[in-house]
């Protein structure tokens, strides 16, 4: 009712102070969900990385392969552990991989090297691994051949056409040899991976290592990260010993320690934003209730409660918060939309390091609802504790003084 | 009848150096449709007085009884809604709620009593017509004249049908035509809605409308005199 009216005209008796002093809440709201966005925008380009380039969002592997990598505790994909992955409505997708240690020879060299095993339609789903192929053809699951790591291949002066002989340990000590031609050449952007891998169609590998039917692990993807908790949860509950299921978080605790560490840096800087937009709401406050004494001493005199006084100072206090917050929000949605469907390209050095890192050189923004409504949210408290004062102040007004103000 | 009671009022402020007897055992009655002026010397009590006997300062010592109710023996909240009901207030100046416009700082008083809207509405622009400034209704208070803020907060002190209506100092920022027009004004209410006017002034003009005049000096009645006037 009138309160909410009488609030509102006071903030436009000094126009120039409300504007500004919401401007700063505007700034503040716009500095701070643009620069979250940016960061949550690194991060999912980050975990994208790790998550599409190897680990997937979850796997699934046996207690003893968790131990001790080796090919005696790979395991059988079982009807009854396909129905837990089936079932689960957060997995989009899931792909089986059999990797083990071998050496790796051309006509007179020889390296050691990880194999990996896949199915390679199904893995291409995760890894994107075909865009991958610099020379030659990606894998057929039926067809038997092998891709080569770029600089591994440099290395055992190999091509395309040429042939390479595997030969190690296989299942339970069983000698695993084998020889298979060069069907393509894999370049990566990150030169660690471009050392050492080899992969072939799962079929294959189990037969070169004399593992049939059996994988290391199962790879399994959701659709984003921010689905990742909630599966988690529900796989635990369903897979039991021998098996584990692991996420990413786990697998790359390296990667979760830099964005820990990147995040706190962040709230840092967003601290420090808004302890400046504090003491600047709070300047506002403190004036626009200590040149009002008279007024407010006016209106207990005539016969208003304070609380009900201290309503009216509350909302003028909110509705600064609020313009401010609105319009930050109003700029900050679309812009960050826009960084979002368009990120920045990069150049120099930061884009070298993402390539080699594997992501494409872009300065990515998220959308993610929570960077707006956390940074709303903490604006809004800030606004209601800074209101205490007007409250406060309403309560403890001594008339008499008011009055000759 | 008596509108107010006033015993053995006394108020003592303690500054840090002295003890001021602002106000040094008052005893008085006023009656329905006074028309009473407070004057005395700078500093001699007079808003002490009229602000204890308007529930807006406590007395050290000594009971106010308006209609009855010894106000000082409220709580604070229940005191605000005394002087809500029971007083009218006219200060000497910036009376009014900037915000809002003239009809509307005159029918505020009625919204915080709970009257229903048709009535507020008929009462306020009855009123601003009384005292003149029907037509400025609309008016924020920043657009009227010293003299025309005053006469608002006039027909805001009888807006909320007091028993009584304080004023200190009304007419000390006004100039002299304002001053006698302002005074016509009150004289009128005075004698149209029977409300009692109780009035601190230095200004000879106002005393010479008063059909009481009660001087204080040091805290202290020094005469109570009552005069015919039509
Ligand atoms: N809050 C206070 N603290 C201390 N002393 C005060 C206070 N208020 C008033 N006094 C003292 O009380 C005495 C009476 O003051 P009061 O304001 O009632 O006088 P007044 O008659 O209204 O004067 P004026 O005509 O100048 O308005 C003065 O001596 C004043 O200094
Ligand atoms: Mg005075």
């Amino acid at each position: 009712m009138k309160i909410i009216i009488i609030a509102w005209r006071n903030l436009w008796r000094k126009p120039w102070r409300t504007v500004i002093t919401a401007g700063s809440i505007f700034f503040g709201v716009l500095l701070s969900t643009f620069m979250t966005s940016m960061q949550y925008g690194s991060y999912e380009a980050m975990i994208n990385n790790v998550v599409k380039f190897y680990s997937g969002y979850m796997q699934i592997f046996t207690e003893e392969y968790h131990e001790n990598k080796t090919i005696n505790n790979t395991f059988i994909f079982s009807d009854s552990l396909k129905q837990i992955v089936d079932n689960e409505s957060t997995i989009t997708h899931y792909t089986e991989r059999l990797e083990y240690f071998s050496l790796v020879s051309s006509e007179n060299l020889t390296k050691g090297s990880v194999i990996i095993g896949i199915d390679p339609d199904s893995e291409n789903k995760v890894t994107e691994l075909k865009k991958w192929v610099s020379k030659g053809q990606y894998l057929k699951s039926d067809e038997d051949g092998v891709l080569v790591a770029v600089d591994l291949a440099n290395y055992l002066k190999v091509g395309v056409g040429d042939s390479l002989i595997l030969y190690g340990q296989g299942y339970h000590g069983v000698m695993a040899a084998g020889i298979y031609p060069i069907k393509g050449i894999l370049e990566f952007p990150s030169p660690e991976l471009n050392k050492q891998f080899i992969y072939m169609p799962l079929k294959t590998t189990q037969e070169l290592f004399s593992a049939y039917d059996r994988i290391t692990s199962l790879v399994i993807m959701i659709e984003d990260n921010y689905q990742l908790s909630r599966a988690m949860r529900n796989l635990k509950k369903e897979i039991n010993s021998p098996f584990m299921v692991r996420s990413w978080e786990e697998l790359q605790p390296e990667l979760v320690q830099m964005i820990d560490g990147d995040k706190a840096g962040g709230l840092f800087m967003k601290t420090l934003l808004y302890i400046i937009i504090t003491f600047g709401i709070l300047g506002t406050i403190l004036m626009m209730v200590s040149e009002r004494k008279r007024e407010l001493g006016v209106m207990i005199a005539i016969g208003m409660q304070r609380f009900t006084l201290s309503k009216i100072l509350i909302a003028e206090t909110f509705f600064i918060g609020l313009i401010g917050i609105t319009a930050g929000l109003i700029f900050s949605v679309p812009m960050t939309y826009y960084y979002y469907l368009n990120p920045i390209p990069l150049v120099g050095d930061t884009a070298k390091t993402m390539i080699e890192m594997g992501i494409e050189p872009f300065m990515y923004f998220s959308i993610q609802p929570d960077i707006y409504y956390i940074q709303a949210l903490v604006v809004m408290i800030i606004t209601m504790l800074i209101a205490i004062y007007p409250f406060i102040k309403s309560f403890t007004l001594k008339l008499t003084t008011a009055l000759k103000a | 009848m008596n509108v107010i009671e006033i015993k053995d009022l006394t108020k003592i402020y303690n500054t840090s150096e002295v003890k001021v007897k602002a106000v040094n055992g008052i005893s008085i009655d006023f009656k329905e449709g006074e028309f009473t002026a407070v004057v005395g010397p700078s500093g001699s009590g007079k808003t002490t007085f009229l602000n204890m006997l308007g529930g807006l300062d406590k007395p050290t010592s000594g009971d106010v009884i308006i209609g009855g109710q010894n106000i000082w023996q409220l709580n604070s909240r229940k005191i605000i809604d005394f002087r809500m009901n029971n007083i009218g207030f006219v200060f000497q100046s910036y009376n009014l709620i900037p915000v809002l416009t003239a009809g509307e700082n005159v029918e505020f008083i009625m919204q915080l009593q709970g009257k229903p809207k048709k009535e507020r509405e008929k009462r306020t622009r009855e009123l601003l017509e009384a005292v003149g400034i029907g037509d400025r209704i609309k008016s924020r208070p920043s657009k009227l004249s010293g003299g025309q803020q005053q006469r608002v907060a006039v027909a805001r002190a009888l807006a909320s049908r007091p028993k009584f209506i304080l004023a200190d100092e009304p007419t000390a920022n006004l100039d002299s035509s304002s001053t006698s027009s302002l005074l016509e004004l009150m004289s009128q209410m005075n004698k149209k809605y029977n409300t009692t006017f109780i009035f601190a002034t230095h200004d000879q003009r106002v005393m010479d409308k008063a059909r009481r005049i009660i001087t204080i000096e040091d805290g202290k009645i020094l005469s109570d005199e009552h005069f015919d006037r039509k």
